[in-house]
């Protein structure tokens, strides 16, 4: 309880002060603001307890099980599906790609119908989806393989860069911060946990070295992902 | 009261549960059709299970009462055109907006300490690196890491300069450490670029970046308004990256020293 509480101290000291101290006007609704920080606290207490009972143990129990059964074919589906299915779904990225599709609208980029609106909007999720899709596969064949991570993120960069030279100056800003939505807070500690997993489960893997980076290609697929998407629908 | 409470419950527990069901289809389809076995100790995996359902529904709820409401409000008034001349003689100057400045660096670094999936990576780093790695040592940096970029980016938005060349800059920054950096620590450095911007971060952060592009004189929100979110998905690697190479230049001084 003690450490949950520690979490929340630095937002309830930011927002204090600068109530107080600089917009100098009181809180509003005191009542509601101390009872929705309680239950901050009590949710993240429960949620680091579960995390250690149920989400870790879930992601480990899937990376064995599946690096036993000796077949890649089925480690590989399971990752892609996992980066896809937990995507496709996410409220952030709902919610971005409909804004998205807004401003595209607003801006003339594409008709102002909600026909075409819809269409966009889900084409952006599906390019997003499978992008984190194909990053967590990507991620999990280097661990099998034993590629070094900053190779394949530096080359990442340096395609995000190039891509950003074509890519119409729409997009870009949409692009560079898809990366940053699509992370859930479910996902990241799962498929940490896979990562991990298999990388003490694999010989010759370093559970450090090898087993964190998953996340890191599933911020930035997305952004080249995305832009490709700008570049089909809006042209160069 | 109450039915308001139980109505919010049912909403959050919904949105949970919307983000949970794909991965519990998934899991339990692999089980069943290719694993063709359960999970072991099954009990304490689902109680675990339940007791993150039921985590994340209370934190957002209690996110949704307190925190948001008072956090769009408080980038709101702080961008006021009112409350900005109020402190600087000259709107127009960048240095107008110093208190926005201030303010976006405080609520990156808070809202980063409080992000769930942060605490989640860094108890794993903990436990995978034998303890070197300290829970709050990297949580502390990372958000560091955030507060430097949401300085940045709200330094960006009030100029107007254009993002890609600050991405690609710090692009840039990122590959010239991963040179020098030791090799043990840059996948956890990469990883804690993407966990920074979940559930606490993303809602507060959108809204400060909306906001202000709508009040600076010049702003469109559609162009100006994004950013902040990739700014603050690549600065904790480069605080990450420079805070391990920090620690190791001490420790070779102190060995040079010692010798």
């Amino acid at each position: 309880m003690f450490s949950a509480f520690l979490d929340l101290v630095p937002i309830l000291l930011v927002v204090s002060f600068f109530q107080l101290v600089i917009l100098q006007q009181p809180f509003p609704q005191f009542f509601e603001i101390v009872f929705g920080s309680f239950l901050v606290l009590l949710g993240l207490m429960l949620f680091i307890e579960g995390l250690e009972m149920g989400l870790f143990p879930i992601g480990e129990s899937m990376a064995y099980a599946l690096a036993k059964k000796g077949s890649a074919f089925w480690l590989l589906l399971f990752s892609f599906a996992l980066g896809f299915s937990t995507t496709i779904a996410e409220p952030a990225l709902i919610a971005v790609s409909q804004e998205a599709a807004r401003i595209s609208a607003d801006n003339a980029l594409i008709a102002a119908t909600e026909k075409s609106r819809s269409s966009y909007a889900l084409g952006l999720r599906i390019s997003v989806a499978l992008s984190v899709g194909f990053a967590i596969l990507i991620g999990v064949l280097r661990i099998l393989k034993g590629w070094p991570l900053y190779y394949l993120i530096i080359g990442g960069y340096i395609l995000v860069m190039l891509i950003t030279i074509i890519a119409p100056n729409e997009i870009i800003g949409l692009a560079y911060d898809v990366g940053g939505v699509t992370t859930s807070t479910i996902t990241v500690p799962l498929v940490t946990a896979l990562g991990v997993g298999l990388a003490s489960v694999i010989k010759g893997r370093s559970p450090l070295l090898d087993g964190f980076g998953l996340i890191a290609f599933a911020s930035l697929l997305p952004m080249i992902f995305t832009m490709l998407y700008g570049i089909i629908i809006f042209g160069i | 009261m109450s039915t308001d409470f139980i109505q919010d419950f049912w909403y959050a527990l919904r949105e949970t549960m919307r983000d949970v069901a794909p991965i519990v289809i998934l899991i339990v389809g692999f089980q069943i059709f290719v694993l063709k076995k359960s999970i072991p100790n099954l009990k304490k995996v689902l109680l675990g299970t339940i007791l993150v359902i039921l985590g994340l529904t209370l934190f957002l709820m209690g996110l949704e009462k307190a925190l948001f409401p008072i956090g769009n409000l408080m980038a709101e008034q702080l961008s006021q055109p009112d409350f900005i001349k109020k402190h600087y003689p000259n709107p127009d100057s960048w240095l107008a907006y110093y208190w926005i400045y201030l303010f976006a660096a405080m609520i990156g670094f808070s809202t980063t300490i409080a992000e769930p999936s942060l605490i989640a990576v860094a108890i794993k780093a903990n436990e995978v690196s034998g303890g070197t790695i300290s829970q709050w040592g990297l949580r502390i940096v990372v958000a560091l890491g955030v507060a430097l970029a949401l300085v940045l980016g709200t330094f960006r938005i009030v100029t107007g300069t254009p993002l890609y060349v600050y991405i690609l800059a710090g692009y840039i920054i990122v590959i010239i450490q991963t040179v020098f950096a030791p090799k043990k620590i840059i996948a956890l450095a990469y990883d804690s670029g993407g966990v920074t911007t979940s559930t606490v971060t993303v809602p507060i952060v959108a809204a400060l970046g909306l906001g202000l592009s709508s009040v600076v004189p010049g702003r469109n929100p559609a162009i100006d308004g994004f950013g902040l979110i990739a700014f603050a998905s690549l600065f904790p690697i480069i605080t990450v990256l420079g805070y391990v190479q920090i620690i190791e230049l001490i420790n070779k001084k102190t060995k040079i020293k010692s010798a």
